[in-house]
């Protein structure tokens, strides 16, 4: 068996330690360790984390491969540090089967740079009238526990709380993608100061919050949990935070681009700023931050959304919604939570791994501490690194990122998945 | 001047007067035998319509035609568009073809931007109506007209609109108009009154550079021009106001609120008007309605853009017997 010495690395941002890997397993955690017959990577000042755990990706496939495939996906998963991807249901099919879902579970094997678990539809055809097979999607080769509708929102309140309580048979959690439809149609982006003088559709935050509040609600009454997608205003984290001190259990996540862009950068009409839930203001940035620092939002998610060229190369109207996050979302969240010093790496690995393993039931296998006997998914960033965002250097098929020029900080330089190096020296493997 | 028109926030108080200026030479033109200049001679403009709109695309091909350029008309009904062409390539081959400007209508609001900044063609852009978002044309021909009407034609000359109370009415939430006008007026020094219910103002229009009010008939006495706005009959199944009648009853102008205007005071109108909505027949053919003068105002106001933006620095307007040599 292959043995690996990362040698001098920061475990969790805390005392420079050697973590030694022998096979898929980390055999021994200490300092001083011997580097007898293992390979060696020096990882002075850098900061070793879990690998990551992202609850909310787009892989596309099938059916959009000209977006991104399983595969490139997975590849631009490791590269930013990831080794376990949920999978969200929005495909062609629409991941509403067992069949489906098994299909790209198997696609996820195959490709080998990241483990991809399925997230199934809560709805047949993400329609919101009829359940999909929820059980024979759990039951299936996949073992689903997440369903979303992701993309569309669960808007009929009957059919929400028929999820929520079916799923208790079986421990499922429904991640709910929160947007009144009624109060979005036509809608283009934050509805504000900004819209008003853009002339593009309003999306007001109450979309969001009004959807939240009744879920949680719902969660309460039926005793179930419900998790809540890419929480964006300042009023969803008032509601959540009321949710939680009341015991209901509801989980949420915050993307990086929520914590980091207005909608501000609107102004250009540039595509690439068109997101669902739209950029929000000033004001929701710096409420998610906090909220992710106090543990009101549990996780960060990247909502990876790989769009092709020509969907983003047109009109604001005419564009497709979403962002590449895969590749740049440490980053963002170094620049944005550890470098103003709301959260340390002990949180971010928390927030980034440990949480999203729970949440999404997979914390048998990744999400799991560095220690000796645990499974060898481990990520090294160095963290001093300051670098120019690249997209053609992405690994992603697409190249829809937001922060292109501009500076972030902190580079994954060597991703580990079950010992196996996926990303070396920040290449993939 | 910068090198595109995209929205009326982008002139100075200096660049809208110089513009305003401009139209009233312009105008005289449109009182000559022949009334044709040769400034764009041989210079190719494109009037790309991906939205119908007979009376501006006319009115920008007026101008055009009376600067002697040659015209393109694209209008993106069954063009290549319909069949899924990208802005972006028509754009490009329009260019391919040597256009030397392009006057824009989309139905997307920012088209006109990306169009100007997206590095996809070098043409100076024109923006001549998109989505929600703006229309300065329109705004400097509303504009021309109150200065014409309130200053007077020559008295006017170099002259803004200072302390000059306009009120705006009607569906603000929907209309690129409101926002170019409160935009400009703003700069020419105006003071701008939106009217209209709650439900047409948008969200967000705190930070705007006028007042709102929900009652015309509080602001009427103190408009020195009312701009009337379309309002489309649709509106009322989307529940932004009961019944049209409501609507005409609350917010439309008819004889009896003009009445109460100041003696001075004009009606104005973008058109199309919806006569019996917004506006009654009495009102829209008196004469203190200016609709028509609009209309006429909108291709000196569009000569003098396409000039200043294309016509560098040879004087707009040569002497009447030089025309006549030319012609």
């Amino acid at each position: 068996m292959s043995k690996t010495l990362i040698r001098g690395a920061k475990v969790l941002g805390g005392e420079a330690q050697d973590v030694l890997i022998d096979g898929e397993t980390i055999s021994e955690v200490g300092t001083g360790l011997s580097a007898d017959g293992a390979t060696v990577v020096e990882a002075a000042g850098q900061v070793l984390l879990p690998g990551l755990v992202d609850l909310h990706t787009h892989l596309r496939e099938p059916g959009r491969e000209d977006s991104e495939t399983v595969l490139t996906g997975t590849r631009a998963a490791a590269s930013g540090g990831y080794t376990a991807v949920f999978a969200m249901a929005n495909t062609f099919p629409v991941a509403d089967t067992a069949g489906v879902v098994e299909q790209v579970y198997r696609l996820g094997k195959e490709s080998g740079y990241c483990d991809v678990q399925p997230i199934g539809a809560v709805t047949i055809g993400l329609e919101g009238k009829k359940l999909s097979e929820l059980g024979a999607m759990h039951e299936s080769a996949a073992r689903v526990t997440v369903f979303s509708d992701d993309g569309k929102c669960v808007d009929d309140a009957v059919i929400m709380r028929r999820a929520l309580e079916y799923v208790k048979a079986f421990g499922g959690v429904i991640a709910q993608h929160a947007q009144e439809p009624r109060l979005t149609e036509g809608a283009q982006m934050n509805e504000g100061i900004v819209s008003a003088e853009l002339g593009l559709g309003g999306w007001p935050a109450v979309a969001e919050e009004s959807i939240i509040a009744r879920d949680v609600l719902l969660a309460e009454h039926v005793g179930s949990r419900v998790h809540i997608c890419h929480l964006s205003t300042a009023g969803s984290v008032e509601i959540v935070r009321w949710a939680k001190s009341r015991g209901i259990d509801v989980t949420a996540e915050v993307t990086p681009h929520h914590l980091l862009l207005t909608d501000e950068l609107v102004r250009s009409y540039n595509p690439v700023y068109k997101v669902n839930p739209p950029l929000r203001t000033e004001r929701d940035v710096m409420a998610l931050r906090e909220a992710l620092a106090d543990g009101t939002i549990d996780i960060v998610a990247t909502d990876h959304a790989p769009h092709p060229h020509e969907d983003k190369d047109c009109e604001w109207a005419a564009a497709a919604m979403g962002m590449v996050g895969l590749e740049t979302a440490l980053s963002v969240v170094q620049q944005t939570m550890v470098e103003t010093g709301l959260l340390d790496w002990a949180g971010v690995a928390e927030r980034m791994s440990f949480a999203p393993a729970r949440i999404g039931g997979l914390s048998h296998l990744h999400g799991r501490p560095v220690s000796a006997g645990e499974p060898a998914n481990l990520t090294l960033v160095d963290t001093s690194y300051r670098g120019v965002v690249d997209p053609a250097g992405f690994a992603s098929r697409s190249r829809n990122t937001p922060y292109e020029g501009r500076e972030l900080p902190g580079r994954v330089t060597h991703t580990f998945l079950r010992g196996r190096t996926t990303v070396v020296d920040g290449k993939l493997a | 001047m910068k090198r595109h028109l995209i929205s009326a926030a982008d002139l100075t108080r200096d660049d809208a007067v110089l513009i305003l200026d401009t139209a009233e030479e312009m105008a005289r033109v449109a009182d000559r035998p022949i009334k044709k200049l040769p400034t764009l001679r041989g210079r190719t403009i494109c009037n790309l319509f991906f939205e119908d709109s007979t009376r501006t695309r006319i009115s920008f091909e007026a101008a055009e035609k009376r600067l002697s350029a040659d015209v393109i008309n694209f209008a993106a009904k069954g063009s290549s568009v319909s069949k899924g062409e990208s802005l972006k390539d028509t754009a490009q081959t329009l260019e391919a073809m040597g256009v030397d400007a392009v006057v824009i209508r989309h139905g997307a609001s920012g088209a006109p931007y990306r169009l100007a900044n997206s590095g996809w063609i070098d043409a100076p852009v024109i923006n001549a109506g998109d989505g929600t978002h703006q229309h300065p044309t329109q705004a400097l021909l509303d504009a021309f007209t109150m200065r014409r009407r309130l200053v007077g034609r020559d008295a006017g000359l170099g002259k803004d609109l200072a302390g000059r109370r306009i009120t705006i009415v009607g569906d603000v939430l929907h209309s690129r108009v409101a926002r170019s006008n409160v935009d400009l007026l703003h700069t020419l020094g105006a003071e701008v009154t939106l009217v209209a219910p709650p439900t047409l103002v948008p969200v967000g229009v705190e930070t705007w550079p006028c007042e709102v009010s929900y009652s015309l008939d509080e602001v009427l006495p103190k408009s020195d021009a009312v701009m009337m706005l379309r309002v489309q009959r649709e509106r009322m199944n989307a529940a932004f106001f009961p019944t049209e009648r409501e609507y005409s009853r609350r917010y439309g102008l008819d004889a009896a609120r003009m009445a109460r205007m100041p003696e001075h005071a004009i009606v104005m109108h973008p058109g199309p008007m919806v006569r019996g909505m917004e506006i009654t027949a009495e009102v829209a053919d008196s004469d203190r309605c200016t609709v028509v003068e609009q209309v006429a105002n909108g291709v000196s106001v569009r000569m003098a853009v396409l000039y200043l933006l294309l016509g560098g620095s040879e004087p707009a307007v040569t002497a009447p017997s030089r025309t006549e040599e030319t012609k």
